[in-house]
């Protein structure tokens, strides 16, 4: 009895620990964003000042270099392609691998997954001989087609093994009842792999819109700059000198999307990585 | 109702794993066979023989064999990059597991409030990397930066730290900066893993008298080898890669004392205009990186077997 009791309160003794310190840790890592977000909203000079809160770092924000909304707009526009591109690409590909056999069947899901063994900053210097030769360098097409090329490899597994979990017979009676093969997937597979969908739309928007050493090389032209690269720029005082507080607000207009959606989709961020990186 | 008995229906291809629809699943299958081919394939080859050419900006290139490779050697900026990235992928890896670790470890139970502490770990990594080095250039500053008005109002430090002014600052300022934007992103990997060691192990290990330690070095560090070894080849690939976090935090400097062997490749390309030697460089990197992926990987395989 006493003996019990005793494990208990260590049990309690140890679970009050662990909050204690999960609740430190927890505020110190939330800190630095705390911090970015308050000073994008304090005074021109970031902190000192003691100026109330505003949002003057925001307005010089929109009038840096071609202006924020120049910069959002191209990240926008080449994370919606390529989230787009990468989930139409990948069930397309994940579909046929998982349901059919065709010659070349092997080779193409083999050499997607060797984009994933081959360190992709070094393919970036060929690539950008490629694109200027096609006339895509400095452009958000050419820029969202190599994102969705790396989103490859985990997409197509992901698909892969989302429409594999699906029976057979799902599919194989509609295509028996008639149903063509693009109907079957819109109207049956397509709903029983929604989940593989979202998976593949939330990793290709993350990565695309975060990335930046394909868009840094690729792109030159300042106009088509995206965000991280703009604001990388603005810190290397390429419009003169580095204005912190405008910095930090544009540290946090990149960073709340991505906080937004993360706190949303949880789950499917974790399922990604339980089904799609671990079990591979 | 189906007939029991001799008029059984015949059996519908089983055991013939795929539809045999060649044509349809080869349309199905063009876009992602093209992307993987003019993106991936072509570039791969053509990265190959840029490096054995000298390839100017304009006009044809030239063939020069294996010229660029002895170049790379010649030089001592290549080796020093490689030195510093080797040694900063060292520290990083070390530091991020062990924190990765601790911080599974604590959110391991689901309670109340370890989804909220999970989801506050974890948000940094929701961040590009880029961008969190922005943030940490600000924190660093000495015009704008709190770290270390903080310190010394604590009184661990009686003048302003110069965060990024010396070699040995600018490489652990980075490594605290990337250990709090992956820490989290780490964490959620080791819970997978964590979380699929079964729950009778622990018991049995509780029954058998167990304590805390005995339970970690014996059950879950030995169950969670193939998790580990999976977050030690993404953080090792990864730090072998490392850009952003010195492009952006310390611009390589000072006295390019934080040189990466990416930066490397990326200032002979973009800032000198020679993308053959660049090429060359990337051939190397690539070589070196694919074979310790198959050797790490090689070991993930035995650690699951055994």
């Amino acid at each position: 009895m006493a003996a019990a009791r005793r494990t208990r309160i260590r049990i309690v003794i140890a679970d009050t620990g662990a909050l204690t310190t999960g609740i430190a840790l927890a505020i110190l890592f939330l800190l630095p964003l705390l911090w970015a977000g308050y000073s994008s909203l304090s005074g021109p000079r970031a902190t000192g000042d003691g100026a109330g809160l505003g949002t003057e770092n925001y307005q010089r924000l929109f009038s840096y270099g071609e202006g924020l909304f120049v910069y959002v707009a191209n990240s926008v526009a080449v994370s919606l392609m390529t989230v787009v591109g990468t989930v139409v690409v990948s069930v397309l590909a994940g579909y046929a691998i998982a349901r059919f056999r065709f010659p070349g069947r092997n080779l193409l899901f083999l050499g997607t997954l060797a984009i994933m063994m081959v360190p992709y900053p070094t393919i970036l210097i060929p690539l950008y001989v490629l694109l200027s030769r096609a006339g895509l360098q400095n452009s958000l097409v050419g820029l969202a087609l190599v994102l969705i090329m790396f989103q490859l490899p985990f997409s197509l597994f992901m698909m892969r093994n989302s429409f594999e979990a699906v029976p057979r017979e799902f599919d194989e009676a509609a295509l028996v009842d008639g149903a063509g093969v693009p109907r079957t997937l819109w109207s049956v597979l397509l709903p029983a792999v929604t989940p593989g969908v979202i998976t593949v739309a939330l990793f290709a928007f993350l990565n695309s819109w975060n990335e930046f050493i394909a868009p840094l090389m690729l792109v030159t032209d300042g106009s088509r700059y995206t965000l991280p690269v703009a604001l990388a720029a603005m810190r290397s005082g390429n419009f003169g000198a580095v204005d912190f507080g405008a910095l930090q607000s544009g540290v946090v207009v990149s960073a709340v999307p991505c906080m937004i959606l993360f706190v949303l989709l949880q789950r499917n961020y974790v399922r990604g990585f339980a089904s799609g990186a671990l079990k591979g | 109702m189906r007939s029991t008995g001799t008029a059984a229906p015949p059996r519908r291809r089983r055991g013939n794993r795929g539809t045999d629809r060649p044509a349809q699943a080869l349309v199905l299958s063009l876009p992602a066979s093209l992307i993987v081919g003019l993106l991936f394939v072509v570039p791969l080859g053509l990265l190959v023989w840029m490096s054995m050419t000298d390839w100017p900006l304009l006009g044809e290139p030239s063939f020069v064999g294996l010229a660029q490779y002895g170049a790379i050697l010649d030089g001592p900026l290549f080796l020093d990059a490689v030195w510093f990235t080797v040694r900063y992928t060292v520290i990083t890896t070390v530091i991020l597991t062990v924190v990765a670790l601790g911080l599974a470890l604590l959110v391991q139970q689901t309670r109340l409030g370890t989804g909220l502490l999970r989801t506050a770990f974890f948000l940094p990594a929701s961040m590009g990397l880029a961008v969190a080095s922005l943030l940490w250039f600000a924190l660093y500053s000495d015009e704008v930066g709190p770290l270390s008005d903080l310190l010394m109002a604590v009184g661990l430090v009686d003048e302003p730290v110069n965060w990024l002014g010396t070699p040995g600052g600018a490489l652990w300022s980075t490594v605290l900066m990337v250990l709090w934007r992956f820490a989290g992103f780490y964490m959620i990997i080791l819970l997978t893993g964590l979380q699929s060691i079964p729950t009778q192990v622990y018991e049995a290990a509780r029954i058998d008298g167990a304590g805390w330690w005995r339970t970690f070095t014996g059950v879950t560090l030995p169950l969670l080898r193939p998790t580990l070894a999976l977050v030690l080849v993404l953080s090792v690939t990864g730090s072998l890669l490392a850009f952003e976090q010195f492009y952006v935090l310390t611009g390589g400097g000072p006295d390019n004392s934080t040189v990466t062997v990416v930066a490397t490749i990326f200032r002979q390309a973009f800032t000198l205009f020679d993308l053959s030697r660049a090429a060359a460089m990337s051939v190397v990197v690539l070589i070196a990186l694919v074979l310790a992926n198959i050797v790490q990987l090689s070991l993930i395989r035995k650690g699951g077997d055994s």
